[in-house]
């Protein structure tokens, strides 16, 4: 799919993120399963084997534990391995790379070793791929120290973020929204890198803040319009790093419109959104007019039928009533 | 015409083989009451027995090689050329231990060597392996990653997933298979219906050698050609060393499930035992060269032994540090 002229879709953007980074550095290189011939499961690597080569764009066998620890390896080596996991639920396969060497080398070893690589994987649902290909786990993700989660939401972070992870001597887990890949919009020209560091006030608003990361931005952004209609400004924020969680804009947002709304896409007990809360509740309770409250997915294996999917999703009409809940 | 330079007589190199076995047997032996006294906490797996393993395969190894190892390392890291010193402190938990004291026993690390741990995850050493020989084909280095394992993590997907790329890619890598018949407490035979270790590898078209574990010559010879191929470009290729540890797996083991008799079997024909007996009969080396040289192993014992003792611990104020790289300023 071709995006209108002047712009760009979530997956080209990807795609010259990837492209520019190997032009730029040759330590960098690609490895996952089908990111060659195939072109990549979601087809953001399409065309770069033609244009780098077998040896920088490489095909993996089904070994999502080897390849992974193999990134690990290549990146203590002097390399800037770029790793792609086909979705977020295949990633478990190499959750013990991930866990008892990526994130803990650095430390483990006394600061000798840091781990200079980054995974990019697809994340979420919408797509009625059912309750194996469709789970937003990076919740879980970010609960590991020594790893860096980021969530590109929007064209320019798509763009900007995998540079700025490449910077990093740590390992970064990048985590693109199967929702966003056919999303459009223009790209900030000339734009190669982001900082990785902040949140992002997406829609200011007084009255509510909306708190939210990767596919849910834009359902918050279609809630945020809905309710300007009927008086009430939502402001929107982007987390867009969960790990490390940017406290500061989260709580200076809070603070100017007294009430807060989670939207996550994972499950809600015990997940990333029950964090963001709680460091509200610690940090901003006295500037609280409500409850922090949550919209998140329902606690079920995701379904396939498309009315059970979209009735488990966080959705922007859940979002506008979870809203209406709070200002009263 | 000159001569070609002499190397090390065989006198020489027997004894410094010996010598190489007998400072990780002293330092093992040290370490038991060192643990006994609290010294050193935490899980402590030792090498002994398993000697000839360490000693012979770094004699092939070259210092621009990676070397992966396992929870039981404290004999690679000091056949490798880690101090005793650092090693020591680490066991300590000191702020001079190879890893700061973050680590412990089975968390040994060293850039200096290009010694990458210390893996407690049952053949989750494998694919950094695999990643470090990619890194050294892709950068058009010279360097091999030699990767220590035990058999008892052949029964990991990571094994075989590691064989596969390895082999797949035609990666420079050296596997280690140290075979001590036991994973844990589960003998081979109760945890693998094929116990010939060795033909795994050829289902991932590696080729592979049994190799007595328990011949120090044997293990360097074997390693040597080994490291020779893969050097030449033949890919990777396994060796499985056949060994026995003859102490518990951990300091937490009351060895159920072996009786003594094995034990004593394996001890009698033990890789020091059997070197000082064939360095003898050979003439090489008299009684009073072993008693000197097991003299210098334990004074250098106790110098590691002071050195962690005076050593300081890491202020809790640093708690938080390593978590993430520290950019040069």
């Amino acid at each position: 799919m071709s995006a209108r002229a002047g712009h760009v879709t979530y997956r080209e953007a990807t795609r010259q993120a990837i492209r520019a980074a190997m032009r730029a550095d040759p330590r960098v290189f690609l490895m996952g399963e089908d990111v060659g011939a195939y072109g990549g499961c979601f087809a953001v690597t399409k065309g770069l084997l033609q244009e780098f080569g077998p040896e920088r764009i490489r095909d993996t066998p089904l070994s999502e534990s080897a390849f992974v620890g193999a990134g690990i390896g290549a990146a203590l080596g002097g390399m800037r391995p770029i790793v792609e996991i086909m979705t977020v639920n295949f990633s478990l396969l190499a959750l013990d790379q991930i866990l008892n060497n990526a994130a803990t080398l650095c430390h483990m070893s006394g600061g000798q070793f840091g781990v200079p690589l980054v995974i990019r994987m697809a994340t979420g649902a919408g797509r009625q791929l059912a309750a194996q290909h469709s789970h937003s786990l990076e919740g879980w993700y970010a609960h590991i120290p020594g790893l860096r989660i980021l969530t590109p939401a929007t064209i320019d972070d798509a763009r900007g973020m995998l540079s700025s992870a490449l910077a990093s001597p740590d390992p970064v887990l990048i985590f693109e929204s199967i929702a966003l890949y056919n999303t459009e919009g223009e790209l900030t020209p000339g734009l190669e890198r982001v900082e990785i560091e902040r949140a992002a006030v997406r829609r200011p608003g007084r009255d509510i803040t909306l708190i939210t990361y990767g596919g849910s931005l834009h359902k918050c952004l279609a809630a945020a319009g809905e309710l300007a209609g009927a008086g009430i400004e939502a402001e929107v924020l982007d987390l867009r790093t969960l790990r490390p969680l940017d406290d500061e804009t989260v709580m200076s947002s809070v603070r100017r419109t007294h009430r807060a709304l989670i939207v996550d896409e994972g499950w809600r007990s015990g997940g990333l959104a029950a964090e963001v809360c709680t460091r509200i509740v610690e940090q901003a309770f006295y500037d609280l007019d409500a409850p922090v409250a949550r919209v998140c997915t329902a606690e079920v294996p995701l379904p396939y039928p498309r009315h059970l999917e979209d009735a488990a999703l966080p959705s922007p009409e859940r979002i506008v009533a979870a809203v209406r809940g709070l200002i009263a | 015409m000159s001569a070609p330079p002499p190397g090390p007589t065989m006198r020489e190199h027997g004894l410094h083989l010996l010598r190489e076995m007998l400072r990780i047997r002293c330092f093992e032996d040290r370490c038991v009451p060192l643990y006994g006294e609290q010294k050193i906490r935490g899980f402590m797996h030792l090498y002994n027995g398993e000697e000839a393993v360490a000693v012979g395969v770094m004699q092939a190894l070259e210092p621009q090689d990676a070397i992966v190892s396992t929870y039981r390392e404290h004999g690679h890291a000091i056949a490798r050329g880690l101090t005793m010193g650092a090693i020591m402190a680490e066991l300590y938990g000191k702020r001079t231990g190879s890893s700061g004291g973050r680590g412990g026993s089975m968390h040994i690390f060293d850039a200096a060597t290009r010694f990458y741990g210390g893996n407690a995850i049952v053949g989750g050493g494998l694919p950094l392996a695999v990643g470090l020989a990619l890194a050294e084909k892709l950068q058009q280095r010279s360097g091999i990653a030699a990767c220590f394992f035990g058999e008892g993590a052949v029964a990991e997907g990571e094994f075989h997933e590691s064989m596969n790329l390895a082999a797949l890619w035609h990666l420079p890598v050296l596997f280690l298979c140290e075979n001590n018949l036991y994973a844990m407490g589960t003998a081979l035979a109760r945890s693998e219906a094929e116990t010939e270790i060795h033909l795994k590898a050829r289902g991932y078209r590696v080729p592979s050698l049994p190799v007595d574990g328990m011949d120090v010559f044997a293990v360097e010879g074997a390693a040597r050609d080994a490291v020779a191929r893969i050097r030449g470009g033949e890919g990777p290729l396994l060796l499985e060393l056949r060994t026995y540890r003859f102490r518990a797996h951990s300091m937490f083991d009351a060895q159920l499930y072996r009786d003594r008799a094995e034990v004593q079997t394996w001890q009698e024909k033990g890789p020091i035992i059997t070197l000082t007996k064939r360095l003898k009969a050979a003439g090489l080396m008299t009684e009073e060269d072993f008693q000197r040289l097991e003299h210098e192993a334990q004074e250098e014992v106790e110098a590691a032994v002071a050195f962690a003792e005076r050593s300081d611990w890491e202020p809790v104020a640093d708690l938080e540090r390593h978590v993430y790289a520290e950019r040069v300023q």
